[in-house]
């Protein structure tokens, strides 16, 4: 019970903050509301193929073999594939944390992530084309570039930063996930 | 609407050769996607009713109002403080931005908001923290943020 309360806190914090609005406003409980599930329905058609895409990559691709393309020795080749990686029209951010992972414990590079999960947010190509006739070719170009060099910049402090402080908790954890994703294996 | 025909469009695909190269490692990706799946769903309800609440409570004339009026740094900061806070689509933040700039704010205001909203993002920090680690998080947003704000200033010097 204690653990269930643990695991669903965040949730549950929102869900009472929603009760006090309904209570308080509600309008704008109201309005809200339907925003949440406008986003629940994408959410709902999104999640369960991006997860059995995950799971597919991460049975079929092997560990040597995303070492190899986004590893630490991948250099400028394998930061071109994560910036490709990223710009590939898939979903909201949300959804490319757990590929993130998947990528990282199976070898990827620290920097390549960081591009990976930067180009995902904010060097979108359909994103440009809102952009561009919205706020203008000068603005859209020089934000792609600057936030690109931001996130090369970002990627090399990180992946200098984390390989002499070492994130434990994290690297305990996805230990545990690791074990438990392929119990077959192990008898 | 295209990116789900692009999803789903991918995962076909890969079910088929999958199916056809190996069943029982097939099934095992079902698996994985379902125990990734029980994992990842705690943080992603909250995150649903966290995007309700910030959207529903703060209306698009509210912000316009934050970042419309005032220039100056001072609105810049705050600009690249809310881009940080909400989450929204960038089809409606365009638009929104886009009338922003037309109604006064400065470029730079602008910048701050859209590169904030895009490179970072506390509501979905939960998440990313449980998929990634806290230290990861933390350094990416932390940087993201900073460097957000040197992209509006050289964006606001140069345009």
């Amino acid at each position: 019970m204690m653990i269930l309360i643990k695991k669903w806190k965040f949730p549950i914090i929102i869900g009472s903050i929603f009760l006090l609005l309904l209570i308080t406003a509600p309008d704008t409980a109201q309005r809200s509301l339907s925003v949440s599930s406008d986003y629940f329905l994408e959410m709902v058609l999104i999640f369960p193929p991006v997860f059995i895409l995950m799971g597919l990559m991460d049975v079929w691709i092997s560990k040597d073999r995303i070492q190899k393309w986004l590893g630490d020795d991948s250099g400028i080749r394998g930061a071109v594939f994560s910036l490709i990686l990223g710009t590939l029209p898939t979903g909201p951010l949300y959804v490319a944390f757990p590929m993130a992972a998947t990528l990282l414990r199976k070898g990827a590079s620290v920097a390549n992530i960081v591009i990976f999960l930067g180009a995902w947010a904010a060097l979108k190509i359909p994103q440009l084309m809102v952009e561009i006739s919205f706020l203008g070719l000068p603005f859209a170009v020089l934000r792609f570039f600057l936030t690109l060099a931001a996130l090369i910049l970002m990627g090399a402090v990180m992946k200098l930063y984390l390989k002499a402080h070492p994130d434990e908790a994290w690297l305990a954890s996805s230990q545990d996930q690791k074990m438990s994703a392929v119990p077959q294996q192990k008898e | 609407m295209s990116t789900l025909i692009t999803i789903y469009g991918l995962l076909l695909i890969a079910l088929v050769i999958s199916v056809i190269r190996d069943k029982k490692k097939t099934k095992q990706a079902f698996l994985v996607a379902i125990k990734a799946l029980l994992k990842t769903a705690p943080s992603m309800v909250g995150m649903l009713g966290l995007v309700g609440l910030i959207l529903g409570i703060l209306s698009p004339e509210t912000i316009s109002r934050l970042i419309g009026e005032e220039s100056g740094f001072l609105a810049t900061i705050g600009a690249a403080v809310l881009g940080a806070i909400t989450l929204m689509p960038s089809l409606i933040a365009f638009p929104l931005a886009g009338s922003l700039l037309r109604s006064g704010a400065t470029i730079m205001t602008i910048a701050a908001f859209v590169t904030t909203l895009v490179m970072v993002g506390l509501v979905t920090a939960p998440m990313e923290i449980k998929t990634l680690g806290r230290k990861f998080t933390l350094l990416r947003n932390g940087l993201g943020f900073i460097s957000a704000l040197v992209i509006a200033v050289i964006m606001g010097v140069i345009l």
